[in-house]
């Protein structure tokens, strides 16, 4: 079977910036792939070289087995960008519509709305929508002509928690179907719930390509504030699954991926603790922890 | 969905040209600012100007009013099509709802195509407008075949300006594009003659007038109402070459713009 993507040894350069270092991915046809690294690190680049709105440097770029820049082969993909506009007088039903009629076996009107959750606002102009309600427009976007493969730039910025997770809910449903799927994000949960596959891109390289369990391995997720009543020692954390332990007299800040297993470790080593804050990590801070191409820079 | 006809299949390019023409007409009749003044300003100007006088000989044949229609006329439709253009292809390039249309199955020139469509749906519109105004308040008498012709000349004729739009909306900014649309177009016409007739213009404007597109067009337009000019035949070839030389310059300015955002 052919691919859904294929990069090999693909390469951006803007100017004097290499966004996109010679990286070999693959995406096989039904596969769930979350691209996860920081801002800036090459994710949206990646997106663009596959879809074909940017042309690579150097390398090979295949979509479906053909050129992005085919037709044919667009109409089997289904698109969300993190940057792109959306005609703003008109209702949130024509644009669904409008972009309905460049697909050959368009979903259902009602069927995509309520795929979007967006039923309720049907009738409402695109300039009277919130960040995360065009970002649902989007989805609508992505998913009206039934897509084979879809492609998710940063899909869930600026959307509330409920939107966020009905959005995860919908993607577990389309990638139960069968559907391709390649996302990016900068959070490492939302890649770790979602896909089965994660690949990290740093500096426009790659530095891990593998399941959510290789990549937790060695990329932190929570960041830990602690607070405690006496001054906190390198001794209270020794041997606790943590990157990053930062000690300032009476508190620390740590990144890890089992917050429950170092609380549980202070607390059978008898720290006072008075205070804990538990955070997603930022993975400009988790990435710091990494040996390697990206975390040496 | 339930059309049997080959043309109007889902995703089959007469669908998505219907579909975007149609979105754009909705989209520039909700820009209020926009299509209200593109249909009313041409109106109110020939109100105010032709509405006493209209009847007066201003040429063996024409009267005030005919002329001064054509002006109009060729004023609205230009108008139109350099504000749809200039403007609106600027609005998406700056809103990026030009990254999204390539992001979707949609060949770019069906995009364009339903752009000329939409603009002169409204030119049309706003031609029916004035002609309405003009002969039912106004009382300008013309042949029907006139009238027609009128329409006809000045909606083919208007495609230079879609070049004229697409240059600008192309060299200057998404901010800049409207004020550069409006000083183009209002310096062009107003040195053409549209607004005042040009026997009222200075000496040194009339010197350039016949090497402008807004001359040779407004020329078409004002030979079709009966006035002496510099010919259709020279009129139209002096339109051929500035719709050839802008569309170069669009085309031109649209690759370097390829180049940067989407190379």
């Amino acid at each position: 079977m052919t691919a859904a993507v294929r990069l090999v040894g693909a390469a951006k350069r803007y100017d004097d910036l290499l966004a996109l270092d010679h990286v070999d991915i693959e995406v096989g046809q039904g596969e769930f792939v979350a691209i996860l690294g920081p801002n800036g690190a090459g994710k949206s680049t990646a997106i663009k070289l596959m879809l074909g709105l940017r042309h690579a440097t150097a390398g090979i770029v295949e979509l479906l087995g053909g050129s992005p820049q085919d037709i044919a082969t667009r109409r089997r993909c289904g698109v969300m960008l993190q940057d792109s506009g959306l005609p703003k007088m008109l209702t949130v039903a024509e644009v669904v519509r409008l972009f309905s009629a460049h697909y050959p076996r368009p979903r259902p009107l009602p069927v995509v709305l309520a795929m979007a959750d967006l039923t309720g606002l049907a009738r409402r102009r695109i300039d009277g929508l919130s960040g995360g309600e065009r970002q649902r427009v989007n989805y609508a976007i992505a998913i009206c002509g039934d897509p084979e493969v879809l492609f998710l730039d940063e899909p869930t910025v600026g959307m509330d928690v409920a939107s966020r997770h009905r959005l995860y809910d919908e993607l577990a449903r389309s990638s139960a179907a069968g559907r391709t799927i390649l996302l990016t994000t900068h959070y490492l949960e939302e890649a770790d719930r979602l896909a089965a596959r994660i690949i990290v891109i740093d500096h426009g390289r790659i530095v891990i390509d593998g399941t959510p369990a290789q990549v937790k391995a060695r990329v932190p997720g929570k960041r830990l504030a602690l607070a405690a009543r006496r001054a906190l020692t390198p001794a209270d954390f020794a041997d606790l699954p943590l990157h990053r332990l930062q000690l300032h007299d009476h508190s620390a800040t740590l990144l890890s991926n089992d917050p429950v297993a170092v609380l549980q470790g202070l607390v059978r080593r008898d720290v006072p603790l008075v205070d804990i804050d538990v955070t997603g990590a930022q993975l400009e801070d988790a990435f710091l922890s990494l040996t390697g191409a990206g975390a040496a820079r | 969905m339930t059309t049997g006809r080959p043309l109007l299949r889902p995703g089959s390019l007469g669908t998505i040209l219907l579909a975007h023409t149609g979105a754009q007409f909705i989209s520039f009749v909700r820009n209020v600012a926009l299509s209200a003044v593109s249909v009313v300003m041409p109106v109110m100007l020939f109100a105010l100007i032709a509405m006493s006088g209209a009847d007066r000989e201003y040429a063996p044949g024409v009267t005030f009013g005919a002329f001064y229609l054509a002006s109009m006329a060729a004023y609205a439709v230009s108008g139109i099509m350099v504000f749809n253009f200039g403007v609106t292809v600027a609005v998406d390039r700056g809103e990026k709802i030009d990254l999204l249309m390539r992001a979707v199955p949609l060949p770019p020139i069906l995009y364009l195509l339903a752009r000329v469509l939409t603009a002169l749906a409204f030119a049309l519109i706003a031609l029916v407008v004035l002609f309405g105004f003009a002969q039912l308040v106004v009382g300008v008498r013309l042949p029907l075949d006139v009238w027609l012709r009128l329409g006809a000349v000045l909606l083919v004729g208007s495609v230079q300006f879609i070049a004229l739009g697409f240059a600008i909306a192309y060299l200057t900014g998404p901010n800049a594009a409207v004020a550069v649309s409006n000083l183009t177009y209002l310096v062009l016409a107003f040195a053409s003659g549209i607004f005042m007739p040009m026997d009222s213009l200075p000496e040194f404007v009339r010197q350039i007038a016949p090497y402008l597109p807004t001359y040779h067009y407004a020329q078409l337009a004002w030979t079709t109402v009966g006035m002496d000019g510099a010919g259709i035949a020279t009129s139209a070839g002096w339109l051929v070459g500035y719709t050839i030389a802008l569309f170069g310059l669009a085309l031109f300015a649209y690759r370097r713009e390829e180049g940067l955002r989407f190379g």
